[in-house]
């Protein structure tokens, strides 16, 4: 956008929203809506405490082996049903089940046979991430140029060199896009998880800054939440692109 | 008994020819009958093209002569042993280069080496030597998609060449490219054909193309493909091979072929 002759990022106008949030909070629109000045203030108080940190490694620990799961299980997984078509048959079904089902009514289940720890944020994780990597997976395999398949028999590849050589390469577009789209599906499987259970991590936090009216460390434990979530999902996406090329030109 | 009593002559009456097809029949599962008892040898050291109509099945025959299709019916043999499979003895050329585009010129040409186990030092120094004999020194580290349709072309045959077969099975090879850069790899593959012993088959819908670069014609008829001619176009192919496109018994092949292929046509 060009304004007077100057080029304007598109990032001015979070500027814009902030300067409104500030005079909003200035006013005492709603005790909900704390000025964003002190937002920032309570960010820089947060993070440092204890709880905060215990919070965060609780969640990341339980963010990260969701998420080392899902890719573990879920490629391969992928790859297999890419390939067969008895495994595609098999397990085709439940997977389009689990992606369009509502899940956060499945962690109630989960708590039930796993307790209120992490075991059960970790599975919920693993139920928001892991069909959706399985899903496009799947896509990049089926989506591997038949030449470049009877390239690599014609070559005298084993089932194994074939795989490991072209099909997982060919595929990695795919994959990573799976990858991506899953880590920022498992963001909202461990906050939902947390907040379900209640007493763990990020979950206990927002539920003790919200019963205490604590608005300004509820917002700043938020915009954290968010901003790591966005990071992530860009880094991935910069991930990506760089692989893109050879996604395009095999058509 | 004769094989017995006279094993000089034997051994040269079984590799006379690289490749034997007897019988080879094709139905694919949908019920297309797409070969009919194809019977054809490809001499050791010739290049032989096959040309028919579209639809013809030329080329499910060069990928079961490949191994990469199983004939329903019929036998493959190659250097003598009936094959079911790819082998070490034939390489093959795809119509659409089949490179890997994740990986550069040199780790595309040397690929076939790779599979096979050879040390990296020489799989490079080999696909090196078959980069500069297709033309492309200097290119050793770009991507595909960073060459020309005609270079990316020139990267598969190096890769095709790189395995050291006997027979190059050849797809449409030239047909991506454009009609300027076709015209250098048919002076090219003419000169290849000089300097490597080797077998091609070469698999082409292009008349002129057919006559201009091979030895022996296969012509097969509409389908269910069956050769319906063989023909051995005897120009001589010099120095000059501009010369070719105006010798006589080019011009009479050419003509003799498109006059029995006009009839499959509509």
């Amino acid at each position: 956008m060009i304004i007077l002759g100057y080029r304007i990022p598109m990032a001015a106008s979070l500027l814009v929203w902030g300067a409104l949030w500030e005079i909003a909070g200035q006013l005492q629109v709603s005790f909900l809506l704390p000025p964003l000045s002190s937002v920032f203030a309570a960010m820089v108080e947060i993070v440092p405490t204890r709880t905060f940190l215990s919070a965060l490694w609780v969640t990341g620990y339980a963010f990260i082996i969701g998420n080392f799961l899902s890719i573990a299980v879920g490629v391969p997984l992928g790859l297999l049903m890419g390939r067969s078509v008895i495994a595609d048959r098999i397990f085709l079904p439940w997977v389009n089940v689990f992606l369009s089902a509502p899940l956060t009514a499945l962690v109630p289940v989960i708590m039930v046979l796993f307790g209120l720890g992490q075991t059960t944020i970790i599975l919920t994780v693993v139920l928001f991430a892991m069909w959706i990597i399985v899903l496009d997976t799947r896509a990049g395999m089926r989506s591997v140029a038949p030449s470049l398949a009877e390239m690599a028999h014609s070559f005298g590849a084993s089932p194994w060199q074939a795989f490991r050589r072209v099909y997982f390469w060919a595929a990695l577009p795919e994959i990573l896009a799976g990858v991506r789209l899953g880590v920022i599906r498992s963001v909202k499987g461990v906050i939902i998880g947390q907040l379900l259970v209640t007493i763990v991590g990020f979950g206990a936090l927002f539920q003790i800054y919200g019963s205490k009216f604590l608005m300004e460390e509820f917002w700043a434990a938020l915009f954290i939440l968010f901003a790591f979530a966005f990071l992530l999902a860009e880094g991935l996406a910069w991930l990506e692109r760089r692989v893109d090329y050879y996604a395009a030109s095999r058509a | 008994m004769t094989i017995h009593a006279e094993p000089t002559t034997s051994p040269a009456t079984v590799t006379d020819c690289a490749v034997e097809l007897r019988g080879v029949s094709k139905v694919y599962a949908g019920g297309v009958h797409a070969l009919d008892a194809v019977s054809v040898d490809f001499p050791r050291g010739r290049l032989t093209s096959l040309l028919g109509p579209s639809g013809c099945g030329k080329t499910t025959l060069l990928k079961i002569i490949a191994g990469l299709l199983p004939a329903t019916s019929g036998e493959v043999l190659v250097n003598g042993k009936s094959v079911r499979g790819p082998g070490p003895e034939r390489a093959f050329v795809f119509q659409d280069f089949a490179l890997m585009p994740w990986a550069t010129v040199l780790a595309n040409v040397a690929f076939g080496l790779h599979l096979r186990g050879v040390g990296k030092a020489e799989c490079q120094d080999t696909a090196r030597h078959y980069i500069a004999e297709v033309g492309l020194s200097g290119f050793d580290d770009k991507y595909p998609h960073e060459l020309s349709g005609g270079m990316r072309q020139r990267v598969g045959l190096a890769r095709a060449l790189a395995v050291k077969a006997d027979v190059l099975l050849m797809d449409e090879p030239f047909s991506a490219v454009d009609e300027q850069t076709r015209r250098k790899f048919q002076e090219d593959l003419l000169r290849l054909r000089a300097i490597e012993n080797k077998t091609f088959v070469f698999v082409t819908h292009s008349i002129e193309e057919a006559v201009y670069v091979s030895d022996r014609i296969v012509l097969l008829s509409t389908r269910p493909g069956r050769v319906s001619q063989v023909i051995a176009p005897d120009i001589p192919r010099g120095d000059d091979v501009d010369a070719i496109r105006r010798h006589p018994v080019y011009l009479d092949t050419v003509d003799t072929i498109w006059r029995g292929l006009k009839r499959y046509l509509d």
